[in-house]
C-alpha cells in the first residue's frame, strides 16, 4: 500500500528535479556573460556622453496604487518620452520590506537599464539590488533611500534646509511680517520635525526681516488627528493675539484648518505648513488656508530618471561633485552619499492645487 | 483487489498529486517557451529564494492540515521570531545561540497552539486565528517599528549563497532535507498511517488506540519549530529583522498545500503533491511578473486556480458519479461502481 505512494512521490520529486536542472543548465552561461558584460562597463565619467535611446527604465514605488506614487510617476513617464526610453511601473500590491524584492529580481531578469526605486527597508533589499548592479542595470532611489551602498544615487525630495524656510517665508508673507506665532508639531521626539523648527527658528531669529515675529507657543499633536485638533483648539485659547500657525506635518496641517475653518478664527488666523493637495484642497478653496508646501513628487520622479537615464549613458557614475542636466529641470549637482537633492520645495495655492492629484 | 481493473501506473497518474505535478512541468515549458528570461539559472534562483519560507512552512503545514486542523499563527511566529533574533543580536549575545534559542521559542510558540487545541478543545482554526494577532502583536512589542539589519555578511550572504558553480541556493538542500524527514513520516510509518486516521475520523481513531492528542500537539510544535527555521532564514536573506516580516505569509502556505490536492476536511493528500503545489505557485508567480502582469492580475490569476484547484475534485466526482448512473455497460459496471476508496487511494474528501 505504500509503494504507490512512494512512486508517486518519487515521480514528483523526478519532476521537481527536471525542473532544477532544466532551467539551471540553461542559464549558468548567460549568466556568466551578464557579469562579463558589467565588468567592461565600468569607467570614468564622461560629461558628453550621449543618452542613449531605448534605455529600459523601470519604477518601482513602495506600493501600487498609491495616490503619491502614481502621480508621482507621470513624471516618470514623462522623462521615458523625452529620452524615446520604455518606461515601466511595477510594484507590490502591498508595501512591505521583502515584498520588493521579488520585482527587483524580475526587472534584473528582464534586462532593465535603470531601476528606480522607493525602498520600503533600507536594508532588505540590498542584495537584490546590488545583484541587479552586477547584471548591468543603475539604481537611483527616490523618495526613501536604501542603504547608500546599494543604489548609485538617491534623489532626495527636499533639504531640510529647504523645508524651513519655504514655511518661515509662507508665514511672515500670510501674517505681513509681524505678530504671535506658534508651532503645531509632530511628536515630541520626531527627527525631522524637530529638525525643521530649529532651523525655522534660527532662520527666524537671525534674519532681520522676521523681527517683528515672535514665536509663543510650540505644541505636539502626536501625528494624530484628534489630538492634533485638539492642540489647535488649546492654542488659539490660550493666546487671544496668535495671527499665524505653522504645522510642519502633514495631519497636523490638515487638522489645524479643520478646526480654523469651522471656528470664529477663520480668515483671522493664518494657518500653514507641510501638507498634500488632497488633504488641502477644501480649505484652500474655502479660504482657509492661503498657502501651503511640500515637494512636487511628479519632479522627484522625472529627476529620477533623469539620474538614472545620466548613469547608464556614463555622464555621471554616482561621484561626489559630478553634474549632469536634468531635461527641464536644468542642471544638478551630486551631493554627499551620492545624494541629489530635488530643489526648492513647491508651494500650492488657490491657483495651481488643481494641478496635483495625491 | 479483484475489483481493480486499472493499472498502477494509470492510477498514479489519476491522482491530485500528478495533475498537479502535471500542471507544474506544463507551466514550466511553457513558460521557458514564450517568456524571455525564465529558462536561466539565474530566474531559476530567484524563484527558490522567494518560495523558501513557503515551501518550509508548508510541510508540517500538510501534516497539521491531513489531520483536519490548521495552523494559521505560521506567519506571525515567522514575524516573532525575526524580532526577537533581531533583539537578541542588538542586545550582544552571539548568533550560534540566538538561532537556537529562536527555534525553541517556535516550538513554544507552536506548543501554546497545540495545548489551546488539544487540552483546552477549542479548534485550531479559532485558536491560531487569536494567536496570528497575538504573536504578531508581541513581535511589534519586542522590536516595535525598528528594523534590525547590521548581521554579518558571513551569515546573511550565506543564506543566499549558491551550491558550487550552481545557481541554486543551498536553501534547496534544508527544503528537500525536511521534505524527507516529513515525507517519511507521512507516507511510511505507523504515525503517518495514524494522521490520515485522525483526518477521517479522530473518533474512531482514538478508539483504535491512536493518542489523538499527543499527535496533534507534536503537529503543532513543528509547525512552530519550522516557521522559526523559517523566520531565522528569512531574516538572513533579506539581512533585515522586522516585525512585520512575511505578514500574509500564511494564506500562501494553505494555498499551496490546498492546491497540493491536501483536502481541506482533511484525511487525504500527499507530501509530494503539496511540493508540486509550492512550485507551481511560484512558478505562476514567477513567470507572470516577467512576462509584466500587474500584481493586482496576478492575485486574481493565483486566487482563481485556488478556486479551480478547490472545486474541480468535487465537479469531477459530480460527473462521475452520474455517468455512472445513466450509462451502466453490463460488464464494467461491477468493476466501476465498486467504492473508489479502494485503501491505495486516499478517500475523496468529506462533504
Amino acid at each position: 500500500m505504500f509503494r504507490s505512494r512512494m512512486t508517486r512521490g518519487i515521480a514528483a520529486g523526478a519532476a521537481a528535479g527536471l525542473l532544477l536542472a532544466v532551467s539551471a543548465c540553461g542559464g549558468t552561461t548567460r549568466g556568466d556573460e551578464e557579469e562579463a558584460a558589467e565588468t567592461g562597463a565600468v569607467g570614468e565619467a564622461d560629461p558628453n556622453a550621449e543618452i542613449p535611446e531605448g534605455l529600459a527604465v523601470s519604477y518601482l514605488p513602495k506600493q501600487l496604487n498609491n495616490p503619491y506614487f502614481t502621480f508621482a510617476n507621470t513624471g516618470g513617464s514623462e522623462v521615458a518620452e523625452e529620452l524615446g526610453a520604455e518606461f515601466k511601473e511595477v510594484g507590490p500590491s502591498e508595501a512591505n520590506a521583502s515584498s520588493q524584492v521579488s520585482y527587483i529580481n524580475t526587472l534584473s531578469q528582464q534586462g532593465s537599464d535603470v531601476i528606480v526605486l522607493a525602498a520600503n527597508d533600507p536594508n532588505a533589499v540590498c542584495s537584490a539590488l546590488n545583484s541587479a548592479r552586477q547584471a548591468g542595470a543603475k539604481v537611483v532611489t527616490y523618495d526613501s533611500d536604501t542603504a547608500p551602498e546599494c543604489r548609485d544615487a538617491f534623489v532626495n525630495q527636499a533639504s531640510a534646509e529647504g523645508l524651513a524656510k519655504v514655511q518661515v517665508e509662507m508665514i511672515a508673507e500670510q501674517i505681513d511680517g509681524e505678530g504671535e506665532i506658534a508651532f503645531l508639531s509632530a511628536t515630541p521626539n520626531a527627527t525631522n520635525q524637530n529638525l525643521w523648527l530649529e532651523l525655522m527658528e534660527e532662520e527666524l531669529s537671525s534674519n532681520p526681516d522676521y523681527e517683528g515675529i515672535e514665536v509663543v507657543d510650540t505644541v505636539y499633536g502626536n501625528d494624530d488627528d484628534q489630538k492634533s485638533f485638539q492642540e489647535m483648539q488649546g492654542l488659539l485659547q490660550t493666546h487671544p493675539d496668535l495671527k499665524g500657525v505653522v504645522s510642519p506635518t502633514t495631519v497636523g496641517l490638515a487638522a489645524a484648518a479643520r478646526y480654523v475653518s469651522d471656528s470664529e478664527f477663520k480668515g483671522e488666523v493664518a494657518v500653514t505648513g507641510l501638507g498634500t493637495p488632497n488633504q488641502m484642497r477644501e480649505y484652500v478653496e474655502n479660504g482657509t488656508v492661503e498657502e501651503f508646501a511640500l515637494w512636487n513628487p511628479k519632479d522627484m520622479a522625472y529627476l529620477a530618471g533623469y539620474t538614472g537615464a545620466a548613469l547608464a549613458a556614463g555622464q555621471i557614475t554616482g561621484e561626489q561633485g559630478q553634474t549632469f542636466t536634468a531635461g527641464r529641470l536644468g542642471d544638478y549637482e551630486i551631493g554627499e552619499n551620492g545624494e541629489i537633492v530635488l530643489g526648492e520645495p513647491t508651494r500650492f495655492n488657490a491657483d495651481n492645487i488643481d494641478d496635483y492629484d495625491f | 483487489m479483484a475489483p481493480e481493473s486499472t493499472s498502477p501506473l494509470r492510477r498514479l497518474l489519476a491522482t491530485r498529486e500528478a495533475s498537479v505535478v502535471g500542471a507544474l512541468i506544463v507551466t514550466v515549458i511553457a513558460a521557458s517557451f514564450w517568456i524571455e528570461g525564465f529558462a536561466t539559472g539565474r530566474n531559476t534562483g530567484f524563484l527558490i529564494l522567494d518560495i523558501a519560507a513557503i515551501a518550509l512552512i508548508a510541510l508540517p503545514m500538510t501534516l497539521i492540515v491531513i489531520t483536519g486542523e490548521i495552523d494559521l499563527s505560521v506567519a506571525s511566529t515567522l514575524g516573532l521570531t525575526s524580532a526577537v533574533m533581531g533583539q537578541l543580536w542588538v542586545m550582544g549575545l552571539p548568533l550560534e545561540t540566538i538561532v537556537p534559542l529562536c527555534v525553541v521559542l517556535g516550538a513554544v510558540l507552536g506548543a501554546v497552539n497545540g495545548l489551546l487545541v488539544t487540552v483546552a478543545g477549542l479548534p485550531s482554526l479559532a485558536v491560531t486565528i487569536g494567536t496570528m494577532a497575538l504573536y504578531r502583536g508581541l513581535a511589534y512589542v519586542v522590536l516595535g517599528d525598528r528594523a534590525v539589519a547590521d548581521f554579518p555578511f558571513s551569515w546573511t550572504g550565506g543564506a543566499t549563497a549558491r551550491i558550487g558553480e550552481t545557481q541554486i541556493p543551498w536553501v534547496v538542500l534544508l527544503v528537500i532535507g525536511l521534505a524527507v524527514v516529513f515525507g517519511v513520516v507521512l507516507h511510511a510509518t505507523p504515525v503517518g498511517r495514524a494522521l490520515y486516521a485522525i483526518g477521517n475520523n479522530d473518533e474512531a481513531a482514538r478508539f483504535s488506540g491512536i493518542s489523538v492528542r499527543m499527535t496533534k500537539l507534536w503537529l503543532f510544535v513543528a509547525s512552530g519549530a519550522v516557521s522559526a527555521v523559517a523566520g531565522v532564514f528569512w531574516t538572513l536573506q533579506y539581512s533585515s529583522a522586522r516585525a512585520d516580516n512575511a505578514a500574509g505569509l500564511e494564506l500562501s502556505v494553505v494555498a499551496a498545500v490546498l492546491l497540493g490536492g491536501v483536502s481541506i476536511f482533511g484525511g487525504s493528500g500527499a507530501l509530494a503533491g503539496v511540493i508540486g503545489g509550492v512550485l507551481l505557485l511560484g512558478t505562476i508567480r514567477n513567470a507572470l511578473q516577467l512576462a509584466d502582469v500587474s500584481s493586482d492580475t496576478l492575485s486574481i490569476v493565483t486566487g482563481l486556480l485556488l478556486v479551480i484547484s478547490v472545486v474541480a475534485p468535487n465537479v469531477v466526482t459530480r460527473l462521475k458519479e452520474r455517468r455512472r448512473a445513466t450509462a451502466p455497460p453490463p460488464d464494467r459496471a461491477a468493476a466501476d461502481s465498486s467504492p473508489s476508496s479502494s485503501p491505495t487511494v486516499p478517500a475523496p474528501s468529506k462533504r
